[in-house]
Parts: structure tokens; sequence; C-alpha cells
């Protein structure tokens, strides 16, 4: 072996160190020994009494949810303070009596009452269960005056959601609901017991890890009734951070206010950044009512409103673009070379193809136009013939390149992604082929189309900032109760627009066109002289057009979508606003002033006239 | 040739002390998962009777060959821990926001459990060849400065702060064994002084709290300050005989969500009272003394320091586990060697018990 490796060393050297290190052992061990001669002889009698009584519970320290503020750090959601009635399962003395007599006073199901604690009790069982929110004063005295014919119960003082604008941006904000046991189960949420509230939907699911908070916790003594008469040791809870929206609390109320008598959907964007400056959905909803708990019958008469209002329409209605969607079709034919400039088509108000007659909306024709003339003026016949030269897949190229046919990527649940038909998906989706002239009905936007509010207000704001494609954003930052910034928003790039800036001229002067060339669809209804406004009008059938001529006067639930996107102002566009209104009618006239109030309202807020109505 | 002398100097004591603890692990263990409620983890302890007996064929090769020959192999075993360290976090299993395991198909490997040997081994055979009667300078500690530091950070990014922590305190255990210049040991106390508070100090708030809760995740307001007293509670009122076994109140009620593993210690305390702890103490104690006897009769200074090293290892743990128990050290994972549940940590201590063995029969033989 190598042994000449391994210098000779006086063992008495060695030994002298080692005779230290086992007299310093020896000693730690006399220490360990003297802790336990400590507790278990010493103090034996009060850890055995400890033990057999188990006075010592670990209660929770309940932290406050994050608040929720607009752009400009106006508060729209906090939390008050609320009495909560609450159930300690080892305290009860007999659980069917102690449930028999709540369910008379707070007026539910003993079964329930019971199911609710023997479910939520676990293994350690002196963890309180909350059995109801927010209790009135009056039951609050009621109880305290009988807790002695109650062991087990007691009142805490929570927090509970406050929506201080109820239903103001209900879908965008969201509510909260109770946790599920399935939750609970699966981990999802670790500081969550039974009982809690977590973010539902909207916003505060969205960025519920943020908003919630850490729970702190005490350990206290507690006498023979449950009564705390030590606090041992405690740990403050961490309250969640502050969240603050992209919304502008303002332009939101506006946008409400002119949605409230209508079913539709408004979204304004800021088309440097994405940033979503207001998404309205009508109707809405009461957001406090889900979180003081909803009845079976205010819970149905919601989800059977004919009107949807828990659905945001913004993100989740889809809807046929109809002549918006000549933005596409436009862009297709100049980028493909099917058209230019130049190019001129005859509008005699039909367009004859196959064996069938296509028509314009304009029954006596629009006459020669051409490209900048037919979107300002929305003629069918310049389109069909874009449509026939492109052909639907062409066309769906560019729809995908501009963000329709899939998600924006909001970070809100459920978005919609909208359909973008081609000839193979007709193919598989109905098993037949796809028919030359349905490219006609495609480039209107009038064929399987569909889109979302958001994905048009998104396109029109890549339109106004000459071709890039945000992500929307809802959150501008998160910020630490401190004031500190957790989380910021950076604008996300999602894509370029498939044109190059000569075809965007040519749509923008289209758009611009449009609003303010006398004989643009929206002339009478959306130019304002204050600012120039650009757009395009869309209004969708429902129902085919024969089917109104039938019927004379046209029922409402037949009457057709109106769409309005556009930006303004023209030069350095601000703000990006699609306005979409189910059953409204024409684009131009009922979805045009809410889009030119949403931008005057947000570009000239003095100047705002809240109930100036378009001359009809 | 076979000595008879190998047979002659072999260590029955220590053999038998490593089997009591060990038995004394399945027992506790048994009471710790089958006291009180059914629980699902109640074949825990026969899991336990397997690794020990995987241990112990492990720990008889341990002593087949001499040891002298891992003065050799040392490098090489101490370069495979670092790899399996270093996989760690490419194909390791994650639990409860640690990476720490290699999943080697029906049973996960922990491998900052072995490199605790692996350093002790390289440590050994450089000290060996560099411990002088005046002790080592600044420059010959750079070495093991790296051979501890690798793994160190390795596991301190998984994140496991106890075990790297357990590395560092029986390297240094070692190092001050083989004794350091005494102006090279003053500057490096002075240094260590000066550096750990000024860097403490320049973090903000919020990161310090975030290395806190990242290396103790015990330390959470919900845990540990709750755990530590029902930990006192679990000792105290075992009082002088105990409560009996499986008879443990805090034991059957679950206080302890670790009973089974790292507050083992607690059971044992509760059911078998001062008597039963004050036993187990003392095994702990002869089997670190049988560990530095070794040491003390070896007659090369590469035995000697692995030997201590060995017993540094089986001391810091077993003084960390009890003093968090008792409530005087604070929570970190650290299992008490032999007694807590855990195949690696248990094969691992074992490992190390049959080289000490080897050391210890292989006293007066020279090839």
């Amino acid at each position: 072996m190598d042994n000449r490796l391994l210098p000779k060393i006086d063992n008495e050297w060695f030994r002298k160190r080692l005779l230290v290190f086992m007299l310093l052992i020896v000693a730690v061990f006399a220490v360990m020994a003297g802790r336990l001669f400590y507790l278990q002889i010493l103090m034996g009698n009060h850890y055995r009494e400890l033990s057999v009584n188990n006075c010592l519970r670990k209660q929770r320290i309940e932290p406050l949810r994050g608040l929720i503020f607009d752009r400009t750090g106006r508060l729209l959601v906090d939390n008050r303070p609320s009495y909560d009635l609450r159930i300690i399962p080892n305290d009860v003395r007999n659980l069917d009596e102690t449930a028999h007599q709540l369910s008379e006073l707070i007026n539910a199901d003993p079964g329930e009452i019971k199911k609710n604690v023997e479910n939520n009790r676990g293994a350690y069982g002196y963890s309180s269960i909350l059995v109801k929110r927010d209790i009135s004063r009056n039951l609050m005295a009621v109880l305290l005056s009988r807790s002695y014919e109650l062991p087990g119960i007691i009142i805490a003082t929570g927090s509970r959601r406050n929506y201080i604008y109820d239903s103001l941006a209900s879908h965008l904000i969201g509510y909260l609901g109770e946790i599920t046991q399935h939750e609970l189960n699966k981990g999802k949420y670790p500081y969550k017991q039974g009982g809690d509230m977590v973010g539902r939907y909207g916003a505060e699911k969205a960025f519920e890890s943020q908003l919630s908070g850490v729970p702190g916790a005490k350990i206290v003594q507690v006498n023979a009734t449950g009564n705390v008469v030590d606090v041992i040791e405690s740990q403050p809870a961490k309250p969640g951070h502050n969240l603050y929206l992209t919304i502008d609390f303002r332009l939101q109320k506006k946008a409400e206010s002119l949605l409230s008598d209508k079913t539709g959907a408004i979204a304004a964007i800021d088309p440097e950044n994405g940033d979503v400056l207001a998404m309205a959905s009508s109707p809405g909803f009461s957001q406090n009512a889900f979180v003081d708990g909803l009845n079976d019958s205010s819970w149905n008469a919601l989800i059977n409103d004919p009107k949807r209002p828990l659905r945001n329409k913004v993100v989740q209605g889809e809807y046929p673009p109809a002549s918006t969607y000549k933005i596409v079709t436009a862009m297709a034919a100049l980028e493909e070379g099917a058209m230019d400039k130049a190019t001129t088509v005859y509008c005699p108000g039909y367009f004859k193809f196959g064996n069938r007659v296509y028509r314009c909306w304009k029954e006596e024709g629009h006459g020669r136009m051409h490209i900048v003339e037919a979107i300002s003026q929305s003629c069918d016949v310049f389109f069909y013939q874009a449509g026939k030269r492109l052909g639907v897949d062409r066309i769906a190229e560019y729809a995908r390149g501009c963000g329709l046919g899939g998600k924006t990527g909001i970070a809100l649940d459920h978005e919609a992604k909208g359909l973008v038909p081609t000839a193979q998906w007709k193919k598989k989706a109905f098993g037949i082929p796809w028919q030359p002239g349905e490219n006609l009905s495609i480039a209107i936007g009038q064929g399987y189309n569909l889109t979302t509010p958001l994905q048009m207000a998104m396109l029109i704001s890549a339109v106004a900032n000459n071709g890039t494609l945000y992500k929307p954003n809802i959150m501008k930052s998160v910020r630490s109760v401190q004031g500190g910034i957790v989380e910021k928003s950076g604008s996300e790039e999602a894509a370029k627009l498939p044109a190059d800036k000569e075809s965007l001229e040519i749509i923008k002067k289209g758009l611009y066109d449009t609003v303010n060339n006398r004989r643009g669809t929206a002339y009478w209804y959306v130019r304002s002289k204050e600012i120039d406004i650009c757009g395009k009008t869309g209004t969708a059938q429902v129902v085919g057009r024969k089917y109104e001529d039938e019927q004379g006067e046209v029922k409402k639930k037949y009457r057709p979508h109106a769409w309005f996107i556009g930006y303004a102002p023209a030069e350095n566009p601000q703000i990006a606003v699609s306005v979409l209104i189910e059953h409204g009618g024409g684009g131009s006239s009922v979805a045009g002033p809410v889009a030119k109030e949403m931008m005057l309202s947000y570009l000239k807020p003095g100047a705002d006239k809240d109930t100036s109505e378009p001359g009809n | 040739m076979f000595d008879r002398r190998l047979v002659q100097y072999f260590d029955w004591w220590l053999l038998g002390l490593t089997l009591l603890l060990g038995a004394a692990g399945i027992i506790l263990i048994h009471s710790s998962v089958n006291a009180g409620q059914h629980n699902p983890m109640s074949g825990l302890y026969i899991k336990q009777m397997c690794w020990l007996a995987l241990g112990l064929v492990l720990m008889v090769i341990c002593f087949l060959f001499s040891y002298r020959r891992l003065d050799r192999w040392s490098p090489a075993i101490y370069a495979g821990g670092v790899l399996l360290l270093a996989l760690v976090p490419f194909a390791g299993v994650t639990i409860g926001g640690a990476t720490r395991w290699l999943d080697l198909g029906g049973f996960t490997l922990q491998p900052s459990e072995p490199v605790k040997l692996a350093v002790i081994l390289f440590l050994a055979r450089y000290y060996a060849r560099h411990v002088k009667p005046g002790g080592l300078g600044l420059r010959e500690l750079i070495p093991p400065l790296f051979i501890v530091g690798i793994p160190f950070g390795l596991i301190v990014s998984q994140p496991d702060l106890g075990t790297a922590g357990l590395i560092a305190l029986v390297a240094a255990t070692v190092t001050i064994f083989v004794k350091i210049e005494r102006k090279t040991f003053i500057s490096l106390l002075v240094l260590g002084v000066i550096i750990v508070p000024l860097g403490w100090f320049m973090l903000e708030d919020y990161q310090r709290m975030r290395i806190i809760t990242l290396f103790f995740p015990e330390t959470d307001p919900l845990g540990s300050g709750y755990h530590v007293l029902q930990s006192k509670i679990a000792v105290g009122s075992g009082m002088l005989y105990g409560k009996g076994y499986m008879e443990g109140t805090q034991n059957i009620l679950s206080f302890l969500p670790e009973q089974h593993t790292d507050f083992i210690f607690s059971v044992l305390a509760e059911e078998f009272g001062f008597a039963g702890s004050i036993c187990l103490l003392i095994l702990f104690l002869l089997l670190i003394s049988f560990g530095l006897n070794i040491a003390h009769t070896c007659r090369d200074a590469f035995g000697t320091i692995l030997a201590v090293g060995i017993s540094a290892m089986i001391f810091w743990q077993a003084v960390i586990n009890i003093g968090m128990v008792l409530g005087i050290m604070p929570v970190v994972g650290m299992p008490l060697p032999l007694v807590s549940y855990g195949g690696s940590s248990l094969v691992t201590v074992l490992i190390a018990a049959g080289l000490l063995m080897n050391i210890s029969m292989r006293r007066f033989v020279s090839s």
C-alpha cells in the first residue's frame, strides 16, 4: 500500500487533541441531559398538565386581502369589517342540539350546519369553522346573550370584500367565492382553509396569489370554557399586495353608462402599449351579492337571463365581425397584390357570381370605387371582388396575422377564440367542400367568421399604432402595502400585423374618410369637430335579409348587431375603442356614437357632454 | 491470507451499539405511525427494517477490505458523489418545494447523505498528507475550502441548509482537529465575525425574509413556534418514566408533523420519559466515544482523521436533532442518526459505522 504517502505523525499529539474533543462532547451531552432533566423532571408536571388538557390552541390571524385601484389610484375595492359566526367543534357539547338551535337563529338547515362542521373539523378539532359570514348586529347580540347555552360558538371579527362601486367593471374585477372542499383537498391554495374566500372570476381570480396575503398565527392558552387566557406566541399576518388595474375609473363609468340600456360590450385600449383603459359588458351584475352569497333563486335568475349578465362579452362574446372585417380583407388584397391603391371596381349595387346575385348594402350602387373609398363607404361589391380574387384561405392567413381566431392572451378566464374559417375547416366541420361563393361573404365578414370585441379592439389599436399587435394588459402594477412595486406590467408585444407601412397608410386613410368624408358611413354619427376620429362601422346580420323583408317591421331579436371599431386622434392615436351592441341595428347609428362618446370622454374630459345625442 | 487478528480485534461493542440504536429506531417509528387512529403510513417501520437490512449488508462490505484503500479511492468517490448532487437539479424529485432526491425506480435516494461521507473521506486524504504539529497555514486551507464548498453550494441551492450546514460543521471540526496555525485561526475568526453580520445588514429586509423562509420553511408563522412548543410538551409530559409505549398523547394526536423523522426523539421522550431519553443519550455518547477511541488507537493519520470525521458527523447530527426537539436549537431538517425514519440517512450512517469497524479491526495490521 501507499503507506509512504501517509506521514508518520506522533500518535501522542493526536491523542491529546482527542482528549480535548472528548471532554467537549461530554460537556455538550451533559447540557442536553440537563435540559431533559429540566423539561421532564422539574417542569414535568406543568407539561403533563398541558398535554392532558390540550389547552394550547393555534389560532389563525387572517391576512387582509389587497385593495384594487384603477390606473389613477382611485380605490375600487376594499375590505370592511364583518362579524362572523364560527364554531369550535371540540368545544361543542352536543352538535345536534347546537346545530338545531343555531338553525333557528340564522335561518339555515340544521343538517347543513352539522355537515359543514363535520367536514371541516379535521384531526385537530380546535380550529374554528365558519358557520355564517357577516352576521347582523342584532343577531350578534342574540348569540352573545345565549353563549352559555351554546358552548363552542364564537363571534370572530373578520373582513368582507367590499366593492365600492358595486357592479362597476364587474366582469373585469370579478368577485370572490368560498373555497370548495375539492380545492382544499387539491392544495391549490396552500394558505386557505374551509370557509375562506378565493378569487372566482376576473382580476380577483387572475391575481389571487398577489392579493390574498399570508395568514399569521398565534398560540394561545385557553381555559376550560375555551376562552383565551394567555397569548403565548404571535406572528402577524402578511397582508396581500394592492393591485392597480389599467382601467380608468372615469372612462369605465362612462362606458357603462353608455351601455346602461343596451346589451353589448365596449373595450378601450391604449394603442401605445395594449393597456385596457375600459372594459364594459352589459348587463353587469352585483359583485357584493356574490360575496354575501347568492341564494338559489337569484343565482338562477342570473344564469337564466337571456342577456347573459355573467358573461364578459368583451372576451367571451363571439360575433360575426361584418364590415369591420373589411380591414382584414383590404390588408390581404393590398399585401397579396390582388389590388392596389389604384384598382377600381364598379359597384352597380349587386355582384353577379355564378348563378347568384350578391347585393351591396346600398341598393342603388356606389359607382366606381377605389380601395380608400370602398373602405370608407363600406362598399360590399368592391370587397366581393377582393374576396373572389383572394379566396378564403389567403384571407384566413391575414385574419390570423391580425390576431383573430386565437386568444389574445388577456389575463381573464374563458376567453373565446372566435373563428377564422378555412376551406379545410369547413370540410372537417360540415363535410361539405368550400363553395366559391362563400369567398364573397367571408370577404365582407358575413360568413362563418366570429370575433370577440377584444380581438377587434386589439386589431384596430394595432392599425392605429402602425402595426404592433399587443397582448391586452389589465394590470398596471402590483404594490406592497408599504407602496413598493412588486410587479409591473411591461407592454408585451404579441406580433406585428402582416402589412407594410404603405398598406396601413391606405387602410388608415379609408378609416379616416369613414368618419370625416361626407360620403363615409360614419360621417353623420361619429364625426367630431374637436378631434379627428377614425374607424370602421359594421352591421352584422343575425338572420337572412329576406326575413327582414317578410316581417316588415323587424323584431328586436332579429335586428343586426352593431359594430364600431376606431381610434383617435388620427395623428398619434391615444385611444382605440371597440363597441358591439347586440341587436342594436346599424353600426354607424348605434355603435358609432358610443365609440365617439368614449373617445371624447377620454381625450377631452372637460368638454364631456353626458347627454348629447347625435342627431338622428 | 486471512488474518485471524481481524476477528480478534473486531469491535463487537460498536456493532452492538449500532444494532441497538437501529432497533430503537424501528420500535419508535412503529409507535409514531401506529399509535392512535389508523395512519396511511402505518407500514413505514417495515420499510425501515428493509433499509436497516440493506444498510447492514453494506456495512459488512465496508469492513471486508482495508480502509487504507479508501485513501486512494476517495477522489473518485468524492467525484461520484458530487456528480450525483449535480444531477439533482435536472433529474431530481421535488417534494415540498425542495429538490433533494433522485428517483431510482421504486425508491428515492438523497445524494446529500452519502456525500457527507465522501467529503469526510476526501478531507481525511488531504489532511493526512498535510497535517503537521505547527498547524495548517492559510494556503493549505484553500483546497479543503473547495472540497467542502462545491457540495455545500449544490446542497444549499436544493435548498437544504440543514445538510449543507452539517457538512460545514463536520469539515470545520475535522480541520480544527488537525490544527490550524494560531495566527491563521485568529484572522479567520475575525474575518468571519466581520463579514457575516456585514453581509446580512447589507441585504434588504425582504431579501432577508426571503432567505430565512427559503432555508428555514419551519420558521413559517404557522409552523416553528407551535411545533417547538408541542415538542417541548411531548418531552416534558413524559416525566420520569414516560406514558408507556404507544401511549403518548402528543404522539397519538399527531401534534408534530415529522414525528417519525426529525421529531422521533419526542416520541421516545414522551413514551419512555427521562429514563428512556437518558439511555438514548448514553447510547449516542458511547457510540461517539467508541468512534474517537478508534481514532485514538489507529496508527496512521488517514484512519485517525477519518474516524474523527465520522464521529463528528454522528455527534453533530445527534446534538442538533435532539437540541431541536428540546427547544434549544433552531428547527432545521436533520434526522437523528440510526433512529429517524429515512433510508438514505440510515444506510449512510451504517456505512460510516462499517468504516469505523474497518479502522478498528486493522489497527495492528500493516497491510
